[in-house]
């Protein structure tokens, strides 16, 4: 009987490791990914009464650009594709459909609208495509075990309340509490995480607490009411229009809390002018982005390589517009998940890196805040700075809270 | 007024019936041709069909105006999602259904309304176009419309172990409704029914004294267009999987308004025109002008209304009329049919 040559066993451990490390450099692809391009799909509201969130997505077209003009990633350029949805759920399936039937991208990025992208959330986890960095802070952008294709970007509202709560169980932990909050999922949302948040101090009291309908016409009854119970503390979880009666109301009925906002009701174009200025100082909310209108980043390396951007790829856009920050953060944060994938370019893989990243930081987030996801974690934004209006601007002033 | 097939002749009446073929041939057998998401598009568009047969029947045939309509469509939605979600109701059944609810929602509506001269209706109607997203959102009804979210269903499943995809089969289901519906009005406004809509619309003392209730006339009426928008959204629930109150702001009621003027206003054929501008429009507009496609839009519907007044279905009755004259010896009849 011929033995196997003595060389056999080193030779084939040889050849089999060989071949594994060569099946781990080997490129994978899912549809949209190529050895030269890599297809990114997003739908937005470019006309409908939605369209200034465009700039959202105008900006992260901007910043493709500019990244695409450097090299692109791993010798890859990025093709951004994105189409208007009108702000209206159908057109938002019909356009996410030919997205990835038609123009087979890789994966969904930066989505804009809680009820369009709710509309295709059932379809992107059913055909297996990512759906990343939704531009809603809805929970069933949270949910991994029940939609693990999709992931939100803007702070998941029970996250935002609890930040606010602890913000108020530190500062002031006798507060006697007034909060109110829409009758809707966002708002049960909010007063959950809220509620959790406040209990960190035992002395803190809700002395009151109200819902109102988008239906209504005012929210002036629950806020005497609020003045009535004897509140010393706000939360005023309202959307734009409602925030600002809930300012120039307590202003008016002489009731001076220390009144809160979300980050989604802190616009001073849209909340705080409409309100009126001098009745809206002292107010406080969370904050997570560089304002670019503010004096403190005037000097950020950071904030003036976004000016340079704005001026040379990002011209359309006023250069003090904050959704401008936004598009550009949530650019940043794809090209991020998409250098992490390097030359395994399949949807899983995408999923994956976007569901492990760790202690990132981006160059718009304010210092100190990190986005950390993990499979049972989706959550991108989770700690807050918060800032304070003193009657011309956001001042940034106390340490992070959050989750 | 539509070409009524009874009195046309012969020859004309086989060409017609032989387009007419052709057509729903081809419709059923464009899902087997087409990508996936084209198929769902065209699904859309059957449901947008629906509506505009229904509103054709009221503003074209009966003269009435609505800025509203989008509010029955809503409806015709909701009961489809609502008895699906909540009740495992067979999302087949949920059509009929969406169809009775309609009608009454339409008739209750139109019994007070109608009474009124057109640009008070078409403020009534236009203040229900506003009431409903909003009442979708309203708080007492949220464990039924599931607020702000909306339901989502799942996605119908292919019935007898057919050969075809889901999209397909939705697609069919639609196509069969949409033509049922087709029929329906047909017949309606070729009976006596029809004819006293008609009458009342272009006399409505005469007909009253020859015996027609205009008021309860025009209710029904009324409901029986609720109903066909109600159908269409029941349609459009089952076809997208997700009934939600953005889809229903006021803009959907000016959008069909659109589709049935521009398809053409008192044909039958303009449905189906005005259901593909619908469906297209905004993609064609999209890929023009990025930055401003309501420009655009807004822009071609200009440019379709000074190029077609009467509408699509109008345009091309001329285009064969003048094609059927060189072939016709009795030029006289054929320029008898009107508008």
């Amino acid at each position: 009987m011929k033995s196997t040559h003595p060389l056999m066993l080193p030779a084939v451990v040889l050849c089999l490791s060989l071949a594994s490390t060569a099946a781990l450099a080997e490129k994978k692809y899912d549809t949209g990914a190529s050895d030269t391009e890599i297809l990114v799909g997003n739908t937005a509201p470019y006309s409908g009464p939605a369209s200034a969130y465009q700039i959202i997505a105008t900006s992260m077209a901007a910043y493709f650009d500019k990244v695409n003009a450097e090299g692109g990633v791993n010798g890859r350029k990025i093709k951004f594709i994105s189409l208007d949805d009108g702000y209206n759920p159908p057109k938002t399936v019909e356009q996410t459909r030919k997205l990835v039937e038609q123009e087979k991208v890789l994966f969904m990025s930066g989505g804009i609208g809680t009820g369009s992208q709710l509309a295709v959330q059932k379809y992107m986890n059913t055909s297996k495509v990512p759906q990343l960095f939704v531009g809603s802070g809805q929970s069933r952008f949270a949910q991994p075990k029940e939609y693990p294709w999709s992931m939100g970007f803007n702070p998941n509202y029970a996250t935002e309340g609890l930040a606010i709560g602890r913000y108020i169980a530190a500062t002031k932990p006798d507060a006697k509490i007034a909060v109110i909050v829409p009758s809707d999922d966002a708002g049960k949302d909010y007063m959950r995480g809220f509620k959790e948040g406040v209990a960190n101090s035992k002395r803190a009291q809700i002395v009151a607490e109200a819902t109102y309908s988008t239906a209504d016409a005012t929210i002036d009854s629950q806020l005497t009411a609020f003045k009535a119970a004897g509140a010393d503390t706000f939360f005023n979880e309202c959307t734009p229009k409602f925030a600002a009666q809930g300012i120039a109301k307590a202003y008016d009925i002489g009731w001076k809390p220390m009144m809160i906002l979300p980050t989604v009701s802190s616009s001073i174009a849209s909340v705080i002018k409409p309100a009126g200025v001098e009745k809206a100082v002292g107010v406080v909310a969370p904050a997570y982005l560089k304002d670019p209108g503010s004096k403190e980043w005037e000097n950020d390396k950071a904030m003036q390589a976004w000016r340079v951007w704005m001026a040379k790829y990002n011209t359309k856009v006023n250069p003090n517009d904050p959704l401008a920050v936004q598009g550009y953060v949530v650019a940043e944060l794809t090209l991020e998940v998409i250098k992490r994938a390097g030359d395994n370019l399949t949807r899983e893989n995408i999923m994956k890196q976007a569901s492990s990243l760790k202690d990132l930081q981006l160059s718009l987030l304010l210092p100190g805040i990190q986005i950390n996801t993990t499979p049972d974690d989706y959550r991108i934004i989770r700690k807050f700075r918060f800032q304070r209006f003193d009657g011309s601007s956001w001042q940034l002033f106390g340490s992070l809270v959050g989750d | 007024m539509q070409m009524n097939i009874l009195a046309m002749r012969p020859a004309r009446n086989r060409k017609l019936l032989l387009i007419q073929s052709a057509f729903v041939l081809t419709a059923f057998v464009l899902p087997l041709l087409i990508a996936p998401y084209q198929v769902f598009q065209w699904t859309l568009i059957a449901s947008y069909a629906v509506a505009l047969l229904g509103l054709n029947l009221l503003m074209g045939y009966s003269g009435q105006i609505s800025l509203g309509h989008g509010a029955f469509y809503a409806i015709g939605a909701y009961v489809s999602g609502i008895l699906i979600d909540h009740y495992g109701v067979p999302y087949i059944w949920t059509i009929p259904a969406a169809a009775g609810v309609g009608m009454a929602f339409g008739f209750l509506f139109g019994l007070p309304t109608v009474k009124l001269e057109n640009l008070y209706l078409a403020l009534a109607t236009f203040g229900l176009a506003v009431a409903v997203p909003q009442l979708l959102k309203y708080k007492a009804f949220e464990d039924w419309t599931g607020g702000f979210q909306g339901i989502t269903i799942s996605k119908p499943e292919v019935p007898f172990g057919l050969p075809i995809t889901q999209d397909q089969w939705l697609y069919y289901v639609s196509l069969v409704v949409a033509l049922l519906m087709f029929a329906l009005v047909h017949n309606l406004l070729r009976g006596r029914m029809g004819r006293a809509i008609v009458a009342v619309r272009d006399h409505p003392v005469a007909a009253s004294a020859m015996g027609v209730n205009v008021v309860v006339l025009k209710a029904l009426t009324f409901g029986v267009s609720a109903m066909y928008l109600a159908v269409a959204g029941a349609l459009s629930t089952i076809a997208m999987q997700y009934v939600s109150p953005d889809s229903f702001a006021m803009f959907l009621s000016i959008t069909l308004l659109v589709g049935v003027v521009i398809g053409g206003l008192g044909t039958l054929s303009g449905a189906l025109f005005g259901a593909v501008l619908i469906g297209f429009l905004p993609n064609f507009a999209e890929q023009i002008s990025k930055s401003a496609p309501g420009a655009v839009y807004g822009f071609l519907l200009i440019a379709f209304l000074f190029v077609m007044p009467s509408g699509v279905a109008g345009g091309l009755k001329i285009l064969l009329s003048r094609v059927f004259k060189t072939n016709s010896k009795h030029s006289a009849i054929s320029t008898q049919e009107t508008k």
